[in-house]
């Protein structure tokens, strides 16, 4: 529907209930010495509340960016992104962002590093504690609740800075790599307890990743774009059955998937 | 380990860096003694008169004497009170400072030249001027202590600031937190170690600022006694003024340390455990 709508150019007015952010032409260039770098062009998706949408693309292609332009904390040059039936030009409350590095705050404990975003608020009490032990039991860190995040494993402090996300309980959860620096059996591990997440929390997300296998198994859809200026090169609806696991990788679907999305990739670089 | 010595030696390691705290638990007291042995060994079978340098009894015995007669204690709480006054007031101002130079590109390409130009000037040089302007009270030594300690505190301020993760910016922002919940729950704690560090400095300079004032003019504080002392050939009370400066200087720097340790506990070494 939005195509057609962004052929037209005109935006409902009252968006489709189900349909909880439309990104329209976004393009995006920093100023530098010669005419400027443009990192984005013409990026336009649209996204259905409780949809899980995987980005993948080669590094340096502007996910970080189009993520952060998703949230409100960079303005884009052109287009509009649409929020909730509102146009996002400064950070909004019903989106959680989870940062490619676990960005945690090292002099807070894991419990007052996801309680942060409450306190912000001004909420505080017995409410805050609850909804932030609840938290932690749901990511599996339940008695470390008082340890520094210089004593967590990687994958422990990006499962803090999920729950972190999580806790203003969000319409949105924008994922920047969030299992990037973990080895490889961490990673998948995550990934269930992502989709585990995901199922009980009934969030809408948009994850960006460098795992096309990660992408699949997570993903109802998934976005590959090109080299800078990232466009987007495919647009791919994923229907395999949920509940997915792991085993599923070795089916033929996941395979044809697989290389749908790999040959997209590589005929763009 | 019991708690106790833990404690004990992960305060040397604030105070001392950390490899160097199993050294120092022994080597201070060892080599203090040494130092005593040789310092009392010549004055006992040199003929060095007293008034070169007095035995480690008679230091002893005029700093019990000058705390009877009330005279140390007097010129202590005297250089004392400049020593806060301008360690509070340097702080103040340079931390305030420094954030508004860390936050503002061009505050700090406008006041920088004056403000490095302003460290190549001694302060023993301009001492005397401040005491012209403000006459050869306390007034003109908290200026020149706050003046010295002034410098360090402005840098590590900005250097603190100009540190705090992009990222966690971003966390904040995303957050819709306020300017000053990104002061209070951002800014400052990612500052802390490095601010801790410029006090750290501050702490020490700003006993040398006092005692740089009172040596210029004065008729009350240590630097003064100093002075007295000397042109009297009183050189025990020289010596009884010099410990009680170096106490002072190191009572302010363990206490920045403490704090330090208090403060930071989230950062603490991973040697230790
Ligand atoms: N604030 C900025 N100012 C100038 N250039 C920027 C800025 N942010 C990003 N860039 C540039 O934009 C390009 C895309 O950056 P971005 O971080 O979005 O890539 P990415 O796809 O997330 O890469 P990676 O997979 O390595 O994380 C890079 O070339 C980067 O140097
Ligand atoms: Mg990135």
């Amino acid at each position: 529907m939005y195509k057609l709508l962004s052929q037209m150019n005109i935006y409902p007015k009252m968006t489709d209930i189900s349909e909880i952010l439309i990104a329209s032409d976004i393009s995006k260039s920093f100023p530098n010495g010669n005419g400027g770098l443009s990192v984005l062009e013409d990026v336009s998706f649209s996204l259905d509340s409780q949809e899980f949408l995987c980005i993948v693309g080669p590094s340096g292609c502007g996910k970080t960016t189009l993520l952060k332009i998703l949230a409100g904390l960079m303005i884009p040059s052109e287009g509009d992104v649409i929020f909730e039936g509102e146009r996002v030009i400064r950070p909004r409350r019903r989106i959680g962002f989870v940062f490619q590095e676990a960005n945690l705050m090292p002099w807070r404990t894991v419990e007052d590093n996801i309680s942060l975003p409450l306190e912000l608020q001004g909420q505080n009490g017995s409410e805050v504690h609850t909804k932030t032990t609840d938290l932690i039991e749901l990511v599996g860190l339940s008695s470390f609740e008082k340890t520094y995040p210089r004593d967590l494993s990687g994958g422990m402090a990006q499962r803090v800075a999920i729950a972190r996300a999580l806790i203003h309980d969000p319409d949105l959860l924008l994922l920047d790599e969030p299992f990037g620096a973990l080895d490889a059996l961490t990673r998948e591990r995550m990934a269930t307890e992502l989709m585990r997440i995901w199922g009980a929390q009934k969030v809408t997300v948009v994850m960006v990743t460098h795992s096309i296998s990660e992408a699949i198994l997570l993903a109802d859809r998934i976005l590959v774009l090109s080299p800078r200026p990232g466009k987007v090169t495919l647009d791919l609806p994923i229907s395999l059955t949920r509940p997915r696991d792991l085993s599923m990788a070795h089916t033929k679907e996941f395979g044809k998937l697989a290389s749908r999305i790999r040959a997209a990739i590589a005929n763009e670089e | 380990m019991s708690t106790a010595r833990k404690n004990l030696s992960s305060f040397a390691a604030t105070l001392f860096g950390s490899r160097s705290r199993v050294i120092y638990l022994i080597s201070v007291p060892f080599t203090l003694f040494a130092i005593f042995l040789l310092w009392e060994g010549i004055t006992r079978y040199t003929a060095v008169p007293e008034f070169i340098l007095p035995s480690p009894g008679s230091v002893w015995n005029r700093f019990i004497s000058s705390i009877e007669d009330g005279s140390l204690p007097k010129h202590t709480i005297t250089t004392f009170t400049e020593v806060l006054g301008g360690l509070v007031l340097g702080i103040f101002v340079a931390a305030n400072l420094g954030y508004v130079l860390a936050k503002s590109e061009t505050a700090e390409r406008v006041l920088a030249p004056y403000i490095v130009a302003s460290q190549s000037i001694p302060v023993v040089a301009i001492a005397p001027l401040l005491i012209i302007w403000f006459g050869s009270g306390q007034i003109s030594k908290i200026l020149i202590s706050a003046l010295i300690v002034f410098f360090p505190v402005l840098v590590n301020t900005i250097v603190a600031v100009r540190s705090v993760p992009e990222d966690l910016r971003d966390l904040m922002r995303s957050l819709r937190a306020t300017s000053i919940q990104i002061f209070t729950k951002l800014e400052l704690p990612a500052a802390m170690p490095v601010l801790l560090g410029g006090l750290k400095i501050g702490a020490t300079l700003s006993v040398i600022g006092a005692v740089v004032g009172e040596f210029v003019a004065a008729d009350e504080g240590l630097g003064f006694l100093i002075n007295l002392s000397r042109g009297m050939y009183d050189t025990a009370m020289v010596f009884v003024t010099v410990f009680t400066l170096v106490a002072m200087a190191l009572s302010l720097y363990t206490i920045v340390a403490l704090v330090e340790l208090k403060v930071l506990a989230w950062r603490k070494d991973p040697s230790e455990s």
